[in-house]
């Protein structure tokens, strides 16, 4: 009976989680809805907004997990020097701030762009990057390194023994991918596309700037719109509805394919498969050739045009980078306590809820997130006092989906595999945390932990509705170039760059040495 | 522990007043209050006479003061642009700035006696004259330029500055507003969310023309010595816009905010705005310009709508700009 008790209450974190989260999200909507007295009815531009959102992002969601696949697949199965380096750089394009990750676009892919010279030289037609074509391309950009990441997750989640059993078998490569590679990807897969669908859905500076004009407006632009000129809170809450619509139907889409992939349990072995010879060799230097171009030249060339002028940037900005630092850091606690919370709680099989929970602050716009809690808090503390911490708090819970995308998997098989014989040896509360659950999860945790400090690095958010005294790195970043500094601005550009990506790094190697 | 107090004295808000002084609170737009705009100047000058303390709010002002209404904290509004000061009017937040606006040095003549402007500024076509050889003279010649001369211009539905491209070439084409866009948008490369992607692709090379200002090449020249930056000047003329100071109806320091009002048309501060704030100052005799501001060239004709005029025109007029570029 007490240990009944005792298993409820520790039962109950996970879903208390989930329904602030949901609490959250959902109240802050309400709120704006309530401050304009009601939804607004959407006209014909904004459904076609609804239109190219949801196409681009469904593109966008394919396309970056197919080609992640052969890449995952190199990396899983080939050993080089450099390797590990290699898997933690090609993280990279994804926690760039979306500023940065522009402009090393375009200096790789722009009208200027070292692609289109050499086109000109060799008298080829050029390369247009402002279109459709373009959003693609830089949503690629930025979710192709998460796509490789949570496969090669999937690929390693494989217990050694199996491949062991289909050498002892004989199998050829078909058969490895019939048998163990196809049915993991069956279960990855989806959970891949619906994270990428996710980011996609509420893009808006990228798909502006390289969508080449108003064709490609995405919801999150008309929301903007309706606060930036219109104060029409009717219409934004409207459209922030739609898109969180949009996300649970993806969401069920995603669910409904899916299937677990159960290979069981395995004992650590050291064991990766045997790797193919024969012109398989050289489809995996190609694949991962290919992508570490795609995905690290655009990084080099923002980093040569910023680099001269580190060494001039004024003070204030150091004091900004500092600033950022604490505050990714706590993002990032916080990220990781509500992630395995929520994670433990869905690998006991709880309901789906909780995970559809832990995936909508992805398209809870900032924008109304940000205006619902300035006018839920607003009675009570100064919203100066307030742009920190509210800040931190939502970039926290932003990270949250990609951080269970990593998580949820490696909770589940940990379950799976273990969770009867930890509760055979009554193994309970912190000693479990310690002994099997943190060493067991490390990994997805560094991942996730990296991530979300990560992406607190580089977010402008909310904290410009909030306004503030005390600004961060990527605000001083936009100070600099509306300065007319944009010689300066590239150069804080990099520094963003390098932090995010440091932090990123720290994390992620913690938790594979773990 | 020391960390945790560093790191909440980090996220702590805003330092603390100083004592005793009263505080006049200022929302200003992002830019304004950093070390590069004209914030820190504004501050420095104002508290040598006030015996106060400015403080400036940074951030998104108008959504701002509009959602916390009545409760604003605000004293002053600065930086409220010409193009929406009608929202801004209808929130009945702000009280009259009782200055004499008869002489001011702006093109266009002034009677809003609610909101004052301390800069102005024209939009233009800003290009580089060693990478464009032969720049459009006129609005008609940039119609029908061949479409490989590329422009990038910023967004109307999210940016101010692509809001006055509109209601400029409104302004100039009336009713063919629909054709000249047609003929526009092949040469459009993109359209950003802000001013600031916009210069930036400008600057890297990206774009032969950017939607930006009569005054940007006026940074160029003074911070970086370079005259290469060139504003197209044409004869169909410019449109105007003007940065806004308003004082609100409901301050709690309705003196200080008063004098902070009476002090914008001053010598003393109109003479930071041209080097600050990279825009002409709203009042200031032609000769107590930096040179450099003298010496740009002018265009002869100013387009102006006023706010219920712009306000009218705006939503037909994206409709026709968001068809050019959709069909």
């Amino acid at each position: 009976m007490a240990a009944r008790l005792h298993a409820l209450r520790s039962g109950l974190a996970g879903p208390a989680v989930a329904a602030g989260l949901a609490a959250l999200i959902l109240s802050t909507l309400a709120a704006v809805a309530w401050q304009a007295q009601g939804l607004s009815g959407l006209g014909p531009w904004d459904w076609r907004a609804v239109r190219f959102t949801i196409w681009q992002a469904a593109l966008s969601g394919l396309l970056s997990a197919v080609l992640a696949i052969p890449v995952a697949r190199a990396l899983a199965r080939r050993r080089f020097v450099g390797r590990a380096a290699l898997v933690t750089l090609l993280g990279a394009p994804f926690i760039l701030p979306v500023i940065v990750a522009v402009m090393g676009l375009i200096a790789v892919f722009g009208r200027n762009g070292a692609i289109n010279d050499a086109l000109r030289a060799a008298g080829l037609p050029e390369f247009i990057i402002y279109g459709w074509q373009g959003v693609i391309l830089a949503h690629v950009f930025f979710n192709l390194p998460l796509s490789v990441r949570l496969i090669l997750q999937g690929w390693q989640a494989i217990p050694a023994e199996r491949f062991r059993l289909a050498e002892s078998l004989g199998f050829g490569p078909r058969d490895v991918a019939r048998h163990l590679e196809r049915p993991m990807l069956r279960a990855v897969l989806p959970g891949v596309w619906l994270a990428v669908f996710l980011v996609c859905l509420t893009s808006f500076a990228v798909a502006l700037t390289l969508g080449g004009g108003p064709s490609a407006t995405t919801v999150e632009l008309a929301i903007y719109q309706a606060f930036r000129f219109d104060f029409d809170l009717g219409r934004a809450a409207t459209l922030g509805l739609v898109q969180i619509g949009l996300c649970v139907a993806a969401m069920v889409l995603a669910r409904w394919i899916s299937i677990p992939a159960a290979f069981g349990a395995g004992l650590d072995a050291d064991h990766r498969p045997r790797a193919p010879g024969g012109w398989r060799i050289g489809t995996d230097i190609l694949a991962i050739g290919l992508a570490a171009l795609f995905l690290l030249w655009p990084i080099l060339a923002v980093t040569a045009q910023g680099l001269p002028r580190l060494p001039s940037l004024p003070p204030d900005v150091w004091r900004a980078t500092l600033r950022s630092v604490i505050m990714a850091l706590i993002s990032a606690g916080l990220a990781l306590a509500m992630c395995l919370t929520l994670a433990l709680s869905i690998a006991r099989g709880r309901a789906g809820w909780i995970e559809a929970a832990g995936m909508l602050p992805i398209v809870a716009s900032p924008l109304v997130l940000g205006t619902g809690l300035f006018i839920l808090l607003r009675g009570w503390f100064s919203p100066d006092a307030l742009a920190l911490p509210v800040t931190v708090a939502i970039n926290a819970i932003m990270a949250l989906p990609f951080g269970l995308r990593a998580l949820i998997p490696a909770a589940q098989s940990l379950g799976d595999d273990y969770g009867r014989l930890a509760d055979s040896l009554d193994l309970r509360g912190l000693a479990r945390l310690r002994l099997l659950i943190l060493p067991r999860l490390a990994r997805p945790l560094g991942f996730a932990g990296g991530l979300a400090a990560a992406l607190a690095m580089g977010d402008l958010g909310v904290i410009t509705l909030f306004a503030t005294n005390s600004p961060t790195l990527p605000l001083k970043l936009y100070q600099l170039m509306e300065s007319y500094r944009m010689a300066d601005a590239s150069a804080c550009a990099v520094l963003l760059m390098a932090i995010s990506f440091a932090l990123f790094w720290l994390f992620d190697r913690g938790g594979r040495l773990a | 522990m020391r960390l945790a107090v560093l790191s909440f004295a980090l996220l702590a808000a805003a330092p603390a007043a100083a004592q005793d002084r009263p505080v006049l609170t200022v929302y200003a737009g992002d830019y304004i209050a950093s070390e590069w705009g004209p914030g820190p100047r504004i501050e420095e000058g104002f508290e040598a006479f006030c015996d106060c303390d400015l403080q400036f709010v940074t951030g998104d002002i108008l959504p701002r003061i509009l959602m916390e209404g009545e409760r604003t904290r605000a004293d002053i509004v600065f930086g409220l642009n010409t193009d929406v000061t009608a929202r801004a009017r209808d929130s009945g937040l702000f009280a009259p700035h009782g200055q004499d606006t008869s002489d001011l040095s702006l093109p266009i003549d002034w009677t809003d006696d609610i909101f004052l402007p301390y800069n102005w500024g024209e939009t233009a076509f800003v290009y580089d004259e060693t990478r464009l050889e032969n720049p459009p003279a006129s609005f008609d010649e940039l119609l029908d330029a061949p479409d490989d001369l590329k422009l990038v211009i910023q967004d109307p539905r999210a940016s101010i500055s692509g809001l006055a491209l509109l209601l400029w070439v409104k302004a100039v084409y009336g009713d063919q507003a629909p054709q000249a866009w047609e003929k526009l948008a092949p040469k459009v490369l993109t359209v950003t969310k802000g001013w600031s992607e916009s210069y930036g692709m400008f600057t890297d090379g990206e774009a032969d023309m950017v939607l930006s200002y009569t005054t940007s090449p006026a940074y160029h020249i003074a911070a970086e010595d370079d005259l290469t930056k060139k504003a197209a000047i044409f004869p169909e003329g410019h449109y105007f816009m003007a940065e806004l100071a308003a004082q609100v109806k409901g301050s709690d320091q309705p003196e200080l905010a008063q004098q902070f009002m009476d002090w914008i048309l001053t010598p003393d501060f109109q003479k930071t705005i041209p080097l600050a704030n990279w825009s002409m100052p709203a009042k200031l005799p032609r000769d107590d310009w930096p040179q450099v501001m003298r010496d740009l060239p002018r265009p002869d004709k100013t387009l102006f709508y006023d706010e219920t005029e712009a306000e009218a025109l705006r939503q037909p007029a994206l409709d026709e700009w968001l068809h050019a570029f959709t069909r």
